[in-house]
């Protein structure tokens, strides 16, 4: 008897394949997220964006596409202070004067203008040293991303591997397990972050992505121990067990596969949330250090430039938070739906 | 199973996680956090400096003994003084509660009008164009961070257009709900409405589909009644859950907004706590929003109950 089927019944990846590719948002979104993965392994990997610390323009450059009034805006700072004397001497001779004529003397070459060789407008601008908006939107992406993508990998792992556990062993396993979500979920999330952040004086890209996986992995772990109940006592399980399969093997070589289509929904919505957190950490300061660039520490920044009107820096990094989060929200919502059609909304 | 044996029974379930955020919280700030005794002493720190502070502390003590103090602050409510400020931590969240609540308490009930109010309408036109460009709009408003609407809100209309103050607060209640409060509530509803507007869409639309409603249509009732009255009270159940069960976190929740405009209530006292490293604050806030939530929850529970007869309490 030939037992290969000529024709095999497509599985559950192939039709939720077809059900995304038939969903428009979805798949716009899913270019966009792509687009965004891309840059950031090339930034990554150093081919876009090498140093966002090289000062490449005046002061605040505005950006190319902005109409008018370029010169006025783009006057570097140095250069103010050198040519107009501000503040009216009332007669009063500058004792520092002849000092600063010294030092004059001794470097001619720093007299002219300070900006040479810098450029006057930006693609997308520059910020207050005049560093490059575009490069740094870009490196941002890549940090803000990165975060929540490893972040999110960190926590949904645990999360599995608990859920798994309270909810193929139960008793006092789950137990156990129940009473840390518990715990973890009695405390509000953005406050536990900010408990934790405040007891880790270090400050780094790795504190950041230990501390959302150490906290952010309830959600998977409710989902994922609610499968394994329902698992457990299914015919294939009990099969491979009567065959000799050991616990490890039947928890995670068969009946993981088949919560996979709860993990990869909730790993994407955690790679939405942590983002977003991150960006609130490195904003307020608890996040990344100073030498690193992420979304968070540009708006920071922006907040103060956009009182002078300079106000580049926070649409670019603003857009580039709101497009990505926005396709991955939607991207999230297409998986759902692609992935358990019974679900309507 | 009636009511006391109930409340008694989810009391004392929850014995074991306060137990456990005790715990939690101890093992962070006594454990991981390392010594605290040289944040307190400065740069100047001399070795007697040191252990003197750390007797003060208690923390030259055996593990188990600071965890016995730990648990008698929590129980008298007694956190000492503020490390920053040296005021007492329990005037602390005295007096920065009522400025939370004022922003809090406005931001909440409008939320949850506004939210029901336009879900009703949305499901009532459910699958128009209306309702598909409404619910992808609110996907884009939720997806722009909040720091951006603070960023450009307080600029645009606080300082450019001068509408509102810019940021600050006083002391009397009217005042600062009708000046200083409007920015940040109205900021901060742009972002909470999504959410909720979606959340209550889908159980609207639950009810929608139940038999009731065609028994409803086949009476020849109007359909903005059926909505009102029939599907209103039924979907109100969850809706009312999910108000309260938001409630503790919006405590914390406002840690952007009164950061931003200078409020001084419990949320900024938090993120200045991090930022000085000042221990007790975030010790008691921690321990006792866990708590909150916990009541909040059990609340929930006890409401959903009266709201819902058919629902047994377990």
């Amino acid at each position: 008897m030939n037992v290969t089927d000529a024709n095999p019944s497509p599985g559950l990846w192939t039709l939720a394949w077809r059900r995304l590719r038939r969903d428009r948002v979805g798949m716009a979104s899913l270019a966009v997220v792509v687009f965004y993965l891309c840059v950031v392994c090339l930034a990554a990997a150093g081919w876009i964006a090498p140093d966002w610390t090289r000062e490449v323009g005046v002061n605040y450059a505005p950006p190319v596409f902005l109409p008018g009034d370029q010169d006025e805006t783009a006057v570097p700072l140095q250069q103010t202070s050198a040519v107009a004397a501000p503040v009216d001497l009332y007669g009063l001779k500058d004792p520092l004067a002849r000092v600063l004529d010294a030092i004059r003397a001794a470097h001619p070459e720093d007299q002219s203008r300070p900006a040479e060789g810098r450029r006057l407008t930006l693609i997308l601008g520059g910020d207050k040293w005049g560093h490059d908006i575009l490069t740094k939107v870009i490196k941002g992406s890549e940090t803000s991303i990165l975060v929540g993508l490893i972040a999110a990998l960190l926590a949904t792992a645990l999360g599995t591997v608990m859920g798994a556990l309270a909810g193929y062993f139960g008793r006092w396993v789950d137990d156990f397990f129940n009473w840390l979500y518990g715990v973890f979920t009695a405390i509000p999330y953005l406050l536990l972050i900010f408990a934790i952040a405040a007891v880790l004086q270090q400050k780094g890209v790795s504190t950041i992505i230990l501390i959302l996986g150490l906290t952010g992995w309830t959600g998977v772990f409710r989902l994922v121990r609610a499968e394994y109940l329902k698992h457990k006592s299914r015919e294939y399980v009990l099969a491979a067990g009567a065959m000799g399969a050991s616990h490890a093997r039947r928890m995670f070589i068969h009946i993981l596969p088949n919560t996979s289509h709860v993990l990869l929904v909730q790993l994407s919505l955690n790679v939405v949330g942590f983002i977003k957190s991150e960006v609130i950490l490195s904003f307020l300061g608890f996040g990344v250090p100073v030498d690193v660039v992420s979304w968070g520490s540009m708006l920071n920044e922006a907040q103060n430039e956009l009182i002078l009107g300079k106000w580049w820096q926070l649409a670019a990094a603003g857009t580039a938070m709101a497009v990505l989060v926005t396709a991955f929200s939607l991207l999230t919502d297409a998986l759902r739906d692609a992935l358990d059609p019974k679900l309507k909304y | 199973m009636n009511l006391g044996a109930f409340l008694l029974r989810r009391l004392w379930q929850m014995v074991p996680t306060l137990l456990g955020v005790v715990l939690l919280v101890f093992f962070l700030f006594n454990w991981v956090g390392g010594d605290p005794a040289y944040i307190l002493a400065g740069k100047m720190a001399n070795p007697d400096d040191i252990a003197n502070i750390r007797h003060q502390l208690g923390i030259d003590r055996p593990l188990w003994e600071q965890l016995l103090i730990f648990v008698r602050q929590i129980v008298t409510a007694d956190f000492g003084n503020s490390w920053a400020t040296q005021e007492p931590v329990s005037a602390i969240f005295r007096t920065r509660l009522e400025p939370s609540l004022v922003l809090l308490i406005p931001m909440l009930l409008l939320e949850t009008a506004v939210a029901v109010t336009v879900a009703l309408a949305v499901a009532a036109c459910r699958g128009t164009i209306l309702d598909r460009s409404l619910m992808a709009a609110s996907t884009v408003v939720m997806s722009i961070s909040l720091l951006v609407y603070i960023i450009l809100g307080q600029y645009v209309f606080a300082f450019l257009l001068g509408w509102f103050p810019v940021k600050g607060w006083s002391d009397d209640l009217w005042r600062n709900l009708t000046t200083y409060a409007v920015l940040p509530v109205l900021l901060g509803l742009l972002v909470s409405i999504a959410p909720s507007l979606r959340l209550y869409r889908t159980f609207i639309l639950d009810e929608i589909g139940q038999d009731y409603v065609r028994t409803a249509r086949a009476k020849g009732l109007s359909e903005t009644r059926i909505l009102l009255v029939h599907v209103l009270r039924n979907a109100a159940i969850p809706i009312v859950t999910n108000v309260l069960m938001g409630l503790p976190a919006l405590l914390t929740g406002a840690f952007l907004l009164e950061r931003f405009f200078a409020i001084p209530g419990i949320g900024r006292e938090i993120i200045l706590a991090v930022e000085r490293s000042d221990f007790p604050i975030i010790k008691a806030a921690t321990v006792y929003v866990a708590m909150a939530t916990m009541a909040a929850n059990l609340l929930g529970d006890l409401l959903y109950h009266w709201l819902d007869p058919r629902v047994h309490l377990e």
